[in-house]
């Protein structure tokens, strides 16, 4: 099982706990998909306001890890306070990582994530970095003192899949020790148990369960399409070629014509 | 004086952040805190001094992705 800085969660689904129509069907959909791990985020909280206290109060409750992120910053400043804001206020060191370059793609910033990164982890968090497929940036990340990388399948939210199937596979290979995680862009059990046959260690997802007809009927799909993607790269699948090679021996077959 | 609670104007009577807080109703509520973009870690903010102006920020738990 990877290993997430020293935490070996049984399931390969973190979840985010944005957009889903209630919070109980959150709670829900997080206990029955086996979720260890789940994202989580601050924002302003009026003093007369209660809603931040609520949701913690169901988290809690959830006894599950949280990975804290910083959604929405755009620069290195910005993330570094949210992350300090972060750990006091959830009591870990885990951060995901965002520095967000480009609005319409979400595309994170990796020059920033970088040096992000590394004021991060000198100040003792154990960073997850939303990155790209850039396998010169995931190398930065590592000497950086990142010890798991987050590349994106597709743009946050678009449901797209995975974007560059090649590039996924090459970082796989590049960092072949390396906790990864495909973060962002999923849509469909099918794209999450593409990225597991690619050799992938998790899938971080959120939209693609929160704003399904039934999140956790989704949910619960996810986690079964991860389970079975991890079992299929495990087991070491066959090599597609171009021409067809009979299954059913030819040998011996009857010869009637 | 005027603080500018998470972007609003707030008018206190605190001189120190941990005593703005109180005023403003966050008592025994799980947030945290930045003053003029600067984290202030709970156990320090009883020694922040506050001044006309200063932006205060405070957030807490929500749902995320």
């Amino acid at each position: 099982m990877a290993s997430f800085y020293g935490f070996e969660p049984k399931s390969r689904l973190f979840l985010g706990t944005a957009q889903y129509p209630s919070p109980a069907i959150l709670a829900e959909a997080v206990k029955a998909s086996g979720v260890e791990i789940v994202t989580v985020s601050l924002r302003r909280e009026a003093g007369e306001g209660g809603a931040g206290q609520a949701f913690w109060s169901l988290i809690r409750d959830l006894g599950v890890r949280v990975l804290p992120n910083t959604a929405g910053c755009h620069g290195v400043k910005e993330a570094v306070t949210t992350a300090q804001m972060a750990r006091e206020v959830f009591g870990t060191n885990w951060i995901k990582l965002e520095v967000i370059g480009e609005d319409d793609t979400l595309q994170p910033d990796v020059v920033g994530l970088i040096e992000a990164a590394r004021i991060l982890t000198n100040d003792g968090f154990e960073v997850f970095p939303y990155t790209t497929e850039d396998l010169v940036v995931g190398g930065r990340l590592l000497d950086a003192g990142c010890e798991v990388l987050m590349p994106w399948g597709a743009p946050i939210g678009s449901g797209r899949g995975l974007n560059n199937v090649y590039g996924l596979r090459s970082m796989r290979a590049h960092f072949p020790g390396i906790p990864l995680v495909v973060d962002a862009g999923i849509g469909l059990p099918s794209h999450a148990a593409q990225a597991m046959e690619l050799g992938y260690d998790a899938i971080l997802l959120n939209t693609a369960v929160a704003k399904a007809g039934d999140p956790v009927r989704m949910a619960q799909a996810f986690a079964q399409a991860i389970e079975a993607g991890r079992d299929a790269f495990e087991a070491q699948p066959i090599e597609a070629r171009d021409m067809a090679a009979p299954s059913t021996p030819v040998m011996g077959k009857a010869f009637l014509s | 004086m005027t603080l500018l609670l998470n972007g609003e104007p707030r008018e206190v009577a605190a001189t120190t952040l941990d005593q703005a807080l109180a005023e403003l109703g966050y008592a025994g509520k799980v947030v945290a805190t930045a003053v003029n973009g600067d984290f202030v870690p709970a156990r320090k903010r009883e020694t922040v001094t506050l001044a006309e102006g200063d932006r205060i920020e405070v957030v807490a738990p929500m749902q995320g992705g």
